[in-house]
């Protein structure tokens, strides 16, 4: 099955993809990692702010806001 | 705010306890686990809350309930927290808190975690980093109703074994499980006394990694010999946390700096990402103790706080709830604390006058009226918005929607580089700046909050208001424009937007040049809502204001006290004699019988005082009447005078000289001095400065203060109070920083006299600038 990466923003809301690769720099993915969101982990795009951003996403049970800056960078294998 | 790191200790050995004092109990875990809720079931009603030394962190600390009185027990609650490797502020006082390196926190004898038992992985990743320190712990599994209703099943005897402590099931907001909490406590702490540093891990790293941690523990174990802790997880966080040797001070000596390069370059070359390695690895057996030990009895579902975010963060709905919201609170501090503030204007205005009647006149008295009194009333009229505005913040932080508020406007924000929390602290400053910048807390990131900071006070706030009206009802013509748009209304609006304008552009400003640098990614929870607890919200409210009053009021009061002393001294004595001369002739001339002084000075009290209300309109009483205006405008003469002679009056003929081209006289100058205090000040300056005597708000008060306004002419008979004059003077009061208690609530807020001079500066260049800008741009285009 060929890989069919996307960014996570690109994901169609509701639906559920698996973290392929963060593109996002060494330096400043940290806490990024540290709230579990992590190469492999399953990740569902909730819903975009009322302005376009930021988008809100499920990860290990919990809510969490990303800038679609730094979601674009995440890039994730949607679930079949 | 930006401050390296918050008094870490230069030398390793730890503070030690004080024999026989409280021993203290750390409790610690993320934000939103409730724990400020299992703190106050602890500790009951006696919170003890301040800062920590240095820092705008909130230290709060109380005495266990029900402790037997021999060993008391403090239990002191940190910061919420996601991890050891801090990001803000507050999570580096949590870490240096755990790792004792505050002079004036004792080590804890005892660490309490708190996990949310609903969102356990994630809670995990900081509870097992807090495990492996080595503590005595215990974890207390909060929101267990929640991850209930969620159909998480947890297996606590299993989840104990696993991480190797006593785990204690938790509904703190049911006061549920909080007595075998209290009585684990009490068991654990007895037993301290020679309790050695627990080894406990949960990162099972590459034989090549586990050894670079090793030697660097070893090293750690040499230099710090007294060290609480444990030494491997403090050498891993120096090798896996780019900041952890910054933010530690001096903590480290050189060769521990030079050791770590040389530990990450190894690795490097082995292909290991240090960075990341250890965060993998700990997930990975965070995900075994998940799976081992939560049994999901039900699918995943749409919980009630999912049914309430599609409303509350829906693209139509949301927003206009949001807006209505604002709204709400925005009009509390703005129009309902006006009822309050009166009230405690009157009272102090009250007070003011019964003591100043007790004593005899004099230096003294007027010192405690109008320079202590009028000072201390200048504090506490800040209150009812301080309050409102908590009540608010409180409400809407411990719902959960302040991350929703951001949600919606970080967008916004985030055009001129703010974070979507600036939103409500920038809002609530056009009301007040003081409680706009005291509510800049809920702000993480020290840099978007220091940018909110230093523009929160270009909002028009109110105070501005009556500079507004008097020069508006001045000077600005009472037309119609466009119809039914009417000039003195437009000109208002256009104050208002050119401060919002211009505090944009500013944070634009900030945030690319001064305060420049890599921002942390947006990365913010969305906590499930929650019920909020009146006695916290309460609380929250009462501890913001006690800090008000503590910090920031006495510096409000001590400088109304100088700028009272300004607006006095020197006195000049021939004005007085002067005074006294014209009162008497004044009354010799209406009265020709009463010659002696001792019945002028009677005749004198009974005209100044205030007239019997039954008194028949005669025709003595005229004579009267045509008297009592006489000695007031004497009175008014010699208030004016006064002033005019003053330290204050001279500051305003020495600033002349700055402020012509801005198109201002030296009485302006007088105005722009005084209302240093507090912009409202100018309006009753100016009322004393052209002998109108005590501004009193009313409308009778605006109106012939603005018919004074209108009456003034140069020598050549031109008017001083020009359409012009009145814009140049209204953009000078949007911008210039005229009010102490801003000054005094950053340098509160910043914990450095560094910013809030910074920001005066500035905005008073813009004030001068803009002022400028409009009068000799207005001059070219033959205004004015």
């Amino acid at each position: 099955m060929p890989a069919v990466r996307q960014p996570l923003s690109a994901l169609p809301l509701g639906t559920k993809g698996t973290v392929a690769e963060i593109q996002i720099p060494p330096e400043s993915r940290g806490r990024l990692l540290e709230m579990g969101l992590l190469v492999g982990t399953s990740v569902e795009l909730i819903r975009f702010a009322p302005l376009g951003d930021p988008i809100e996403i499920k990860v290990r049970g919990y809510h969490l806001t990303l800038r679609k800056h730094e979601a674009d960078l995440i890039l994730v294998q949607p679930a079949s | 705010m930006s401050t390296p790191n918050p008094a870490a200790t230069p030398s390793g050995s730890p503070p030690a306890a004080a024999p026989g004092g409280p021993l203290y109990v750390a409790l610690t875990g993320n934000p939103n686990c409730g724990k400020t809720t299992v703190f106050n079931a602890l500790t009951g009603l006696r919170a003890k809350v301040g800062n920590y030394a240095g820092v705008t962190v909130e230290r709060k600390e109380g005495q266990l309930k029900n402790a037997p009185a021999a060993t008391p027990i403090t239990i002191l609650d940190l910061p919420g927290t996601y991890s050891l490797s801090p990001k803000s502020l507050d999570e580096q006082i949590s870490r240096d808190v755990l790792f004792h390196r505050l002079p004036d926190v004792p080590p804890p004898a005892l660490v309490v975690v708190v996990v949310d038992a609903s969102n356990l992985e994630r809670n995990l990743y900081y509870a097992t980093q807090v495990l492996e320190l080595g503590y005595p712990t215990l974890v207390a599994l909060n929101m267990m109703d929640v991850a209930a209703e969620n159909g998480h099943e947890i297996d606590l005897v299993g989840l104990a074994a696993r991480l190797g402590v006593p785990v204690l099931p938790l509904v703190a907001s049911a006061h549920e499980g909080i007595d075998a909490l209290r009585a684990a406590i009490l068991r654990t702490v007895p037993a301290l006394a020679q309790t050695p540093v627990a080894a406990r891990n949960f990162c099972a790293l590459p034989p090549l990694f586990t050894r670079a941690v090793g030697d660097l523990a070893a090293r750690l174990d040499t230099l710090f010999p007294h060290h609480r802790t444990a030494t491997p997880p403090e050498a891993l966080l120096l090798l896996t946390d780019d900041q952890a040797l910054l933010s530690a001070g001096a903590h480290y000596p050189a060769e521990i700096r030079t050791a770590v390069e040389q530990s990450r370059a190894q690795l490097t070359a082995a292909g290991l990402d240090w960075r990341t390695s250890a965060i993998e690895a700990r997930y990975a057996r965070l995900g075994e103790i998940h799976a081992a030990t939560v049994h999901e009895t039900a699918p995943e579902g749409i919980t009630f706080s999912d049914r309430l975010d599609g409303l509350l963060t829906h693209k139509i709905w949301g927003l206009l709830i949001f807006v209505v919201l604002m709204a709400l609170m925005f009009q509390s501090i703005f129009t309902f604390a006006k009822i309050p503030m009166d009230f405690l204007s009157a009272v102090v205005d009250g007070i003011g006058a019964h003591v100043g009647s007790l004593m005899a006149e004099g230096p003294l008295n007027d010192l405690l009226v109008n320079g202590v009194i009028k000072g201390v009333g200048a504090v506490v009229i800040f209150l009812p918005q301080i309050l409102l505005l908590f009540l608010f913040i409180s409400l809407l932080e411990d719902t959960g929607y302040m991350s929703r508020a951001a949600f919606l406007m970080d967008r916004m924000m985030s055009r001129v580089g703010l974070h979507g929390k600036s939103f409500i602290p920038m809002l609530s400053s056009f009301a007040c700046a003081i409680p706009g910048i005291m509510a800049t807390r809920t702000i993480e990131s020290p840099k978007d909050r220091l940018v909110t900071i230093l523009v929160a006070p270009l909002m028009s706030c109110s105070a501005r208001l009556p500079v507004y009206t008097v020069l508006i009802a001045a000077c600005i013509p009472d037309i119609h424009v466009l119809g039914f748009f009417k000039l003195t209304g437009l000109t208002m609006l256009a104050m208002y937007l050119l401060g919002i304008v211009v505090a944009l552009l500013m944070a634009w400003l900030f945030k690319s040049t001064l305060l420049k640098g890599a921002t942390p990614i947006l990365i913010m929870e969305l906590p499930p809502y929650k019920r909020p607890v009146l006695y916290i919200t309460l609380r929250h409210m009462w501890d913001r204001s006690k800090l008000f009053l503590r910090r920031a009021g006495t510096v409000i009061l001590g400088i109304n006290i100088l700028l009272w002393a300004l607006a006095t001294y020197p006195k000049d004595p021939t004005l007085a004699e002067k005074s006294f001369r014209d009162r008497n002739a004044v009354i010799q001339e209406a009265f020709p019988t009463i010659t002696s002084p001792a019945d002028l000075a009677l005749k004198l009290a009974a005209l100044q005082a205030p007239p019997p209300a039954d008194a028949p309109p005669a025709a003595t009483n005229s004579v009267e009447t045509a008297v009592r205006e006489k000695l007031e405008l004497i009175d008014r003469e010699e208030q004016g005078s006064k002033l005019r002679h003053s330290f204050a009056g001279r500051l305003g003929r020495l600033i002349e000289p700055a402020i012509a081209p801005l198109g201002f006289d030296w009485k302006m100058g007088i105005g722009i001095v005084a209302s240093f205090a507090a912009r409202e000040v100018f309006v009753s300056t100016m009322s004393v400065v052209y002998n109108i005597g005590d501004f009193d708000k009313s409308d009778t008060a605006t109106s012939s203060l603005a018919k004074e306004l209108q009456a003034q002419r140069h020598a050549d008979g031109t008017p001083v109070y020009t359409t012009l004059v009145a814009v140049s003077l209204m953009v000078f009061y949007v911008f210039a920083l005229q009010c102490v208690s801003t000054v005094a609530v950053v340098r509160r807020e910043t914990n450095s006299w560094k910013w809030p001079l910074f920001q005066w500066a500035y905005m008073g260049a813009l004030a001068w600038l803009l002022a400028f800008l409009t009068y000799q741009g207005g001059r070219l285009l033959g205004l004015g």
